[in-house]
């Protein structure tokens, strides 16, 4: 039987996890019991990402003639610093078990990132997609997401990328901590500590964030943003077994916001496998809202709820090389240390 | 459209006059122990320009704890300051970003500044956005310039804007940036940039003392700054100044790395030619990024900016952004191994080759000249 079709039973291949060849229910009674014993409330992690053009990379191949950037040529890429991010959230899931949720503005071509989230272990993605986001400045994204952070009831961490390479504002996750009212720690490098939110008590976070020549650890009761710089870690690569369960996931419009899908006892839950504490992890879905979806004040997304506006932009153009070019050999490179030695340029 | 634009910011009385346009130039000084950071220092110089451009006052927003602070304020007013909001408060001691948002974006409101400046630092970068986004007004960041213009659009004329110009798009593209209808119209600016203003000890400016309390339940007196507990949920647990060790700005020769140096291994080279030269390690932001040397080597628009007699950028392209941090170099030896790179083109010697066989023969050359 195809894996596809068993899922689609409600059948669970936990049954693959124990090394056996039967399909079981996965309702399994033991499941009720295992969440009565960790009656802990879930830490829950929001993780806002963006696509962006891979600008880091510009080569020769994405010159133009005029010398200016050929922006078409320039593939669409998980905005790095978003990835460090979405690292931080997995550890911490891996470590004290949470639900990590990503969020991403974009196209509808933006899914990819949500599925390259997914591939990595989140387990739910929402997709903010709509004409009425379109030409947003920082302030205007940052509406939108803390809408939509709002709209899932909150969360204990916001983790978001310090910046990102298109525009390098590292404006959007400040915003965003102030709409929702949260507090932030920025440039975080280190996360040295989380307290998990338990018996009434909201938890803690300690970080440690790079300011100018040294840095600075400070500690934040939960919820609170942070922002993640690529110092933070090495992002996990994909894993195998979920890029075949995700590769072909398309976002879905669900305007009312029902995650019941996530949980195992629900019906509509499809359980793909198992989390590394052994629970059923569900398979998730691409959850589409539009600006009706977060009851958005319009004119407070888009270009319309932008201050800035850009006057003019000016490609920069290389003027041609003046530069006098030296043989890559033993002799050129000798003559020209030796002038760069005479003209005391080189001591 | 303009007595709403003016109603929006100002407040009061729509009948008056667009006041927004008469109102100062601020700058929001960082510090540390009383030492102002050089940008904020720098970013007065620039601020009395356009101030006098505009026809307008200055102002320095100045917090801290106690006398260092207190004492800095004459120093601002004569590198331009004309008024100086000191806020003096034990819990202003130390940078957080709630307290000081609370702070400056009630100083904001108050006195309706029509241009406020930040220094692009850890600080500025932090604090700003969330003062704008309290405002719910524009900012740019990490500007490399500052104008004053005329911006038009939809048979609409703004005079005399903020032109906020900044590089973007990874460095490819130099945008220019208004915040038309907003105000105040904000920028966080990068150091080195602007010129550091000389001192005129006898300019003369005002001392305005801020009233700052601390209270545990969340009220606002008009023209007060009341800091909430909430405004404390974030503490500093500690804060470590490393001895700077490395020298960029002071270096006579700087060997920089970029993505082309392939490996940390490969990083390694680009050392020991700078170890060989005398000379500092400087590195593009994808060396940083890729983790093979630490950012206080970073040259260019997010790092440091550079100014040596010899300047050495082996395996890096050269976008804008790096380009804007050493282009003013003495002499600039380009090492790429695509001869399309942008670094070429500010280069006064370029070598088109694997630098994996390049660097070796300029560390041989060189050791056997000397």
């Amino acid at each position: 039987m195809p894996f596809d079709s068993r899922l689609r039973r409600g059948l669970s291949p936990i049954t693959f996890a124990a090394g056996g060849t039967f399909l079981v229910p996965y309702r399994f009674r033991y499941l009720r019991r295992w969440e009565a014993l960790t009656d802990m409330p879930q830490l829950r992690i929001v993780v806002l990402v963006k696509q962006v053009p891979d600008t880091a990379n510009v080569t020769g191949d994405a010159m133009k003639e005029d010398g200016t950037v050929n922006r078409a040529a320039l593939p669409a890429v998980f905005n790095p610093e978003d990835l460090n991010a979405l690292e931080e959230a997995l550890r911490l899931k891996d470590r004290h078990g949470a639900r990590v949720t990503v969020v991403t503005m974009g196209p509808p071509a933006a899914v990819q990132v949500l599925r390259e989230s997914l591939y990595r272990g989140a387990d739910e993605v929402i997709l903010l997609t709509d004409k009425a986001f379109a030409g947003a400045d920082t302030l205007a994204t940052s509406y939108a997401l803390s809408l939509a952070v709002r709209k899932l009831g909150g969360c204990d961490l916001v983790l978001c990328g310090r910046q990102a390479i298109d525009g390098d504002t590292a404006q959007v996750g400040p915003q965003t901590a102030e709409k929702i009212g949260y507090p932030q720690i920025t440039c975080v490098s280190r996360i040295d500590e989380l307290v998990a939110p338990a018996d009434g008590a909201h938890g803690a976070i300690t970080a440690t964030r790079s300011i100018e020549g040294g840095f600075e650890t400070l500690t934040s009761s939960l919820p609170c943003l942070l922002t993640v710089t690529g110092e933070a870690n090495d992002p996990r690569p994909a894993s195998v077994k979920l890029v075949m369960t995700y590769k072909g996931i398309a976002a879905e419009a669900m305007p009312e916001y029902d995650d019941t899908y996530l949980d195992p006892e629900s019906d509509d839950a499809e359980v793909c496998m198992l989390g590394r504490d052994g629970k059923p992890v569900c398979r998730a879905k691409v959850v589409q809202w539009d600006h009706l979806a977060l009851e958005a004040d319009r004119e407070a997304l888009g270009l319309r709820g932008s201050p800035t506006r850009v006057k003019d932009i000016e490609s920069v153009v290389l003027a041609q090389s003046e530069a006098r070019m030296v043989e890559p050999d033993e002799a050129g490179v000798a003559m020209l240390v030796h002038e760069l030695i005479e003209e005391h340029i080189l001591g | 459209m303009d007595s709403q634009r003016s109603g929006a910011i100002v407040g009061g009385d729509e009948a008056a006059p667009d006041t927004s346009r008469q109102n100062d130039v601020w700058v929001v000084v960082e510090q540390h122990d009383g030492v102002a950071a050089e940008v904020s220092l720098e970013l007065l110089g620039r601020a009395r320009e356009l101030a006098t451009r505009l026809g307008v006052g200055t102002g320095a927003v100045l917090a801290g704890a106690g006398e260092p602070v207190r004492a800095l304020a004459p120093a601002l007013i004569a590198l331009g300051a004309d008024t100086v909001y000191l806020a003096d408060h034990e819990d202003l001691g130390d940078y957080l970003a709630l307290p000081y948002t609370r702070l400056v974006a009630g100083l904001i409101r108050t006195h309706q500044p029509q241009i406020v400046l930040y220094g692009a630092t850890t600080t500025g970068r932090d604090l700003a956005p969330r003062v704008a986004s309290a405002l719910r007004t524009g900012l740019t960041a990490d500007c490399t310039d500052l104008r004053i213009g005329d911006f038009s659009a939809k048979g609409e004329t703004y005079a005399d804007l903020l032109f906020q110009i900044r590089p973007a798009f990874g460095g490819n593209i130099i945008a220019t940036i208004v915040s038309p209808e907003h105000k105040p119209q904000m920028a966080t600016v990068r150091e080195g940039v602007m010129v550091m203003p000389g001192a005129d000890e006898s300019r003369t400016g005002t001392v305005v003392t801020v009233p700052v309390e601390r209270s545990s339940a969340p009220v606002a007196p008009a023209n007060r700054i009341v800091l909430t507990d909430a405004d404390f949920a974030v503490r500093l647990v500690k804060r470590v100044q490393e001895e700077k060790r490395v020298d960029l700005k002071g270096a006579r020769v700087v060997v920089s790395g970029g993505v082309g140096v392939g490996s940390r291994d490969g990083f390694a080279l680009v050392e020991e030619l700078a170890r060989t030269l005398g000379g500092v390690v400087g590195a593009s932001r994808a060396a940083v990024d890729a983790g093979w040397v630490s950012h206080e080597h970073q040259v260019g628009q997010t790092g440091t900016t550079v100014r040596p007699k010899l300047y050495i950028a082996c395996g890096i392209s050269g976008s804008v952004q790096h380009r804007a941090g050493m282009d003013q170099s003495a002499r600039i030896l380009a090492l790429n191994s695509d001869p399309r790179a942008p670094i070429f083109s500010v280069a006064h010697y370029g070598i088109v080759g694997d630098l994996h066989k390049v660097i070796p023969l300029l560390i041989q050359a060189y050791r056997t000249k000397v």
